[in-house]
């Protein structure tokens, strides 16, 4: 049974996952941390990736695949045949830079799909960056969550513009499903719903 | 006060069967521990040394009596009849069971209260100046946006999981009451040299391991922009700060490790994209939310009243009580009162829950039925006539509240420490009792006259030691509790982190070590001079001298 979650025009079921992550291949260095800039702080652990990784990572040459972003920046070359026949998405980690995924490409709606790689739950990262990829950036095609996905941050997710969302292997999709409308009216403005409710509804004091 | 509407009820009863299954999922075994943790502490509940603690959300401090009713309630039913009112002005329940949360949500939600977001890294409940829309040099009541604020963090996607807890402050008055230098985020509301609303924003303030007093980033935002402006600034903190470490990930960490300018650059850089978003506050909306804060039916009164004045010159355990907890009202004939939860020997912030009702009995009699919760832990009556000041007294007093303590020594800050909290390095509540004991004398309270004393069982700070005039620290060393003494801090405008004194010392030290901190200061003191005053003039130099003239304690001490 599919683990996949999409959300399509705001109704939500469990759908077949016609897309493959490809991870990069484990790292043969030992990686330094990233300390020091201060500008980048990242998680302990956060490693850089290595030419190397990037040059070993398989990609499988048939199918929809979603490629991370170090590795569609540096070998869009190999993929551009396949960017046309839509079978490329790629996926970024919360500590990543989004300007580096826009850069990357002439225009972002030629993916798609985009999805944000969750290491940890606690991770609130990738709700600003769902917001942004959404009303910064416009991005309107597929954004998927994948990595730490549980159905207490579907909501989030739900308001931070993801429209798909994939249930880590241990735990059931379909019990999750609930979760997306775990309220009905929420306060503030956020992606799925712009307007705050002081803007859609008439308050009376 | 802020009333519910229906879209606010469905919310918080919706968060009760959200919770509810998070619980039953736990207890099912379908959640592991480290899954339920982000979602008990997104509810307040912290697992602790005794029990569950459960802390219930005051928002800005305000309370209906009815509310307090239904706290007492709980407090006896799901506790051990009493509850702990905290700095951050929300009430802690100590003993609950994991089990009865939902429950207790349940009865909350029926008196328009809840415990979303008093704990977990979330945006926490927005405090204020308890004598906020009374207070005599107010220049804005800050609830109506505090309550708009509050609509605004309650459940905002974006910032569900911060790097760290986040904490804001609102104030309105010249004189600031309501710490906003030591929050993540302070707004001082003015009216600008055009009579518009505006406000002053602060960050990167806060206590804790790394104390930091905030700095401002914005001399004059326009008040419409208070959300989106704040949402620059937690987006740039949710992307940037730090998340290996826990005791580096508060903001004021990042705008000192990225300096305010360059903090600000990346804040208005974000700002430019979300200045006039739908989640800007149109007028409407304040008129709207303004008017549950409106004064209340106040009836003309004469600026004095002969029985008052009487009473003070005939009683003077009740003109004792006055000069301490009464306080001055923007309306004549009126003042707010202050209701001790300091009695000496009891843990300070703790109300029972048959003081409860009494306080609850005494807001529906004589103030309108409201009151506040101080970050000092006591509750205040805003609007007491100064005819009925007499009465109050009496209930007050025949009901522990009365302690004419405010404002000095004995009206201790102090965290649940290691009675209750397994971060503790120490105790803190006997130090705070042993210290009411030995001043157990109210002449000689009033002597001293104000000073504030803290105390914190461990670095986190929860009683702010850094910024108490005297400040009590509770450190480990070799597995035994020791005290840190810090003198000079303050809070207000003036705020200032204190300094050390020197070695630490054992608990059975610490009652005469701040009584030879307040011999110096007697025997220095000029007529005009605070505590905290004379410490200023003359620095920590003749204080320490003589807290350690005694070379016996001090050997007993250990560098801390
Ligand atoms: C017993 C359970 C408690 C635990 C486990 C706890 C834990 C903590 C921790 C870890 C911090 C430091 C956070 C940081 O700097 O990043 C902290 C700070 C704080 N806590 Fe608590 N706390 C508890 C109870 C309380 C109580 C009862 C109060 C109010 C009386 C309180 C008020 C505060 C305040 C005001 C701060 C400082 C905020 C700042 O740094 O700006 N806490 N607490
Ligand atoms: S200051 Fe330390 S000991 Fe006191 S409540 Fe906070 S975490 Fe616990």
């Amino acid at each position: 049974m599919s683990n996949l979650i999409t959300l399509n025009n705001g109704v939500a079921s469990i759908s077949e996952n016609e897309w493959t992550v490809v991870k990069l291949p484990a790292s043969q260095v030992e990686e330094r941390k990233q300390a020091g800039k201060v500008v980048l702080f990242r998680l302990t652990g956060e490693k850089t990736v290595s030419a190397e990784q990037i040059a070993n990572t398989e990609i499988p040459s048939t199918g929809k695949v979603i490629v991370p972003l170090s590795v569609f920046i540096a070998r869009k070359a190999e993929l551009q045949d396949r960017m046309t026949s839509n079978e490329i998405g790629v996926w970024v980690d919360t500590h990543e830079i989004l300007e580096d995924l826009v850069a990357s490409v002439s225009d972002l709606n030629s993916l798609p799909i985009i999805a944000v790689h969750v290491e940890r739950f606690a991770d609130g990262r990738i709700f600003s960056l769902g917001t942004l990829l959404r009303s910064r950036y416009g991005f309107k095609n597929e954004l998927r969550a994948i990595g730490d996905v549980l159905r207490d941050q579907l909501y989030f997710f739900k308001r931070s513009g993801f429209t798909s969302y994939l249930i880590r292997a241990d735990r059931s999709a379909t019990e999750a499903l609930a979760s997306l409308n775990d309220f009905t009216n929420p306060y503030q403005g956020a992606v799925d719903e712009p307007r705050p409710v002081f803007k859609r509804y008439n308050r009376i004091a | 006060m802020y009333k519910y509407d229906e879209i606010d009820q469905t919310l918080v009863d919706e968060r009760v069967a959200q919770y509810r299954d998070q619980t039953r999922r736990y207890l099912a075994g379908e959640l592991s521990e480290d899954e339920f943790r982000p979602l008990r502490l997104q509810n307040g509940l912290y697992i602790q040394r005794q029990a569950p603690m459960l802390r219930i959300a005051v928002p800005y401090g305000m309370l209906s009596s009815k509310q307090l009713h239904k706290l007492g309630d709980i407090a006896s039913k799901y506790d051990k009849g009493y509850g702990h009112f905290s700095t951050r002005q929300n009430l802690q329940l100590n003993w609950p069971k994991l089990e009865d949360v939902p429950e207790i949500l349940a009865e909350l939600a029926t008196v328009e209260m809840h415990a979303i977001q008093t704990s977990g890294n979330c945006i926490r409940n927005i405090t204020t100046d308890q004598f906020a829309g009374v207070a005599p040099d107010e220049m804005v009541d800050p609830r109506a946006m505090a309550e708009i604020m509050r609509q605004w963090s309650t459940f905002h996607p974006e910032f569900a999981l911060l790097p760290r807890k986040f904490k804001i402050a609102v104030s309105g008055t010249r004189d600031d009451r309501a710490v906003v230098q030591m929050h993540d985020i302070g707004m001082e509301f003015y009216k600008d040299s055009a009579n518009k609303l505006a406000i002053k924003v602060w960050v990167g303030g806060g206590l804790g391991r790394t104390p930091i007093l905030g700095t401002v980033i914005e001399e004059h935002l326009e008040w419409q922009h208070a959300l989106t402006y704040c949402e620059a600034i937690i987006r740039v903190y949710n992307l940037h700060g730090r998340r290996d470490n826990s005791y580096k990930a508060r903001i004021k960490i990042l705008v000192k490790a990225l300096g305010i300018e360059e903090f600000k650059r990346q804040v208005e850089a974000e700002w430019s994209h979300l200045k006039d978003a739908p989640n800007t506050i149109p007028e409407g909306e304040l008129e709207r939310v303004s008017k549950y804060f409106e004064a209340m039916p106040y009836e003309t009164l004469p600026t004095h009243d002969a029985g008052f004045d009487a009473a003070i010159a005939s009683n003077p355990a009740f003109a004792a009580w006055v000069k301490r907890s009464v306080h001055a009202h923007k309306i004549a004939g009126y003042r707010a009162v202050t209701l001790s939860l300091k009695p000496h020997g009891t843990a300070p912030g703790d109300a029972s829950s048959e003081q409860m009702h009494v306080v609850a009995d005494l807001a529906d009699q004589y103030s309108f039925g409201e009151l506040r919760v101080s970050h000092e832990q006591n509750l205040i009556l805003a609007d007491i006539k100064l005819s009925d000041l007499f009465a109050v007294w009496e209930k007050a007093r025949a009901n522990g509240l009365a302690t004419p303590n405010i404002g000095l020594l004995t009206d201790i800050i102090c965290c649940p420490g290691g009675d209750f909290c397994s971060l503790a390095n120490a105790k803190s509540i006997p130090i705070a009792t042993a210290i009411q004991m030995q001043f157990d004398n109210l002449d000689y309270l009033h002597d001293i006259g104000d000073i504030e004393l803290n105390i914190s069982g461990c670095m986190n700070a929860c009683g702010h030691h850094h910024v108490g005039h005297i400040g009590i620290l509770g450190v480990d060393k070799d597995g035994s509790e020791w005290y840190q003494v810090s003198i000079g801090g303050s809070q207000g405008n003036d705020a200032s982190l204190g300094s050390v004194i020197g070695p630490s010392f054992s608990a059975e030290e610490m009652p005469s070590v701040v009584q030879k901190l307040i011999d110096v200061y007697i025997q220095e003191r000029t007529p005009e001079e605070r505590f905290i005053d004379t410490v200023r003039r003359l620095g920590v130099a003749p204080f320490k001298a003589h807290v350690y003239a005694d070379k016996s304690t001090a050997k007993a001490g250990v560098a801390a």
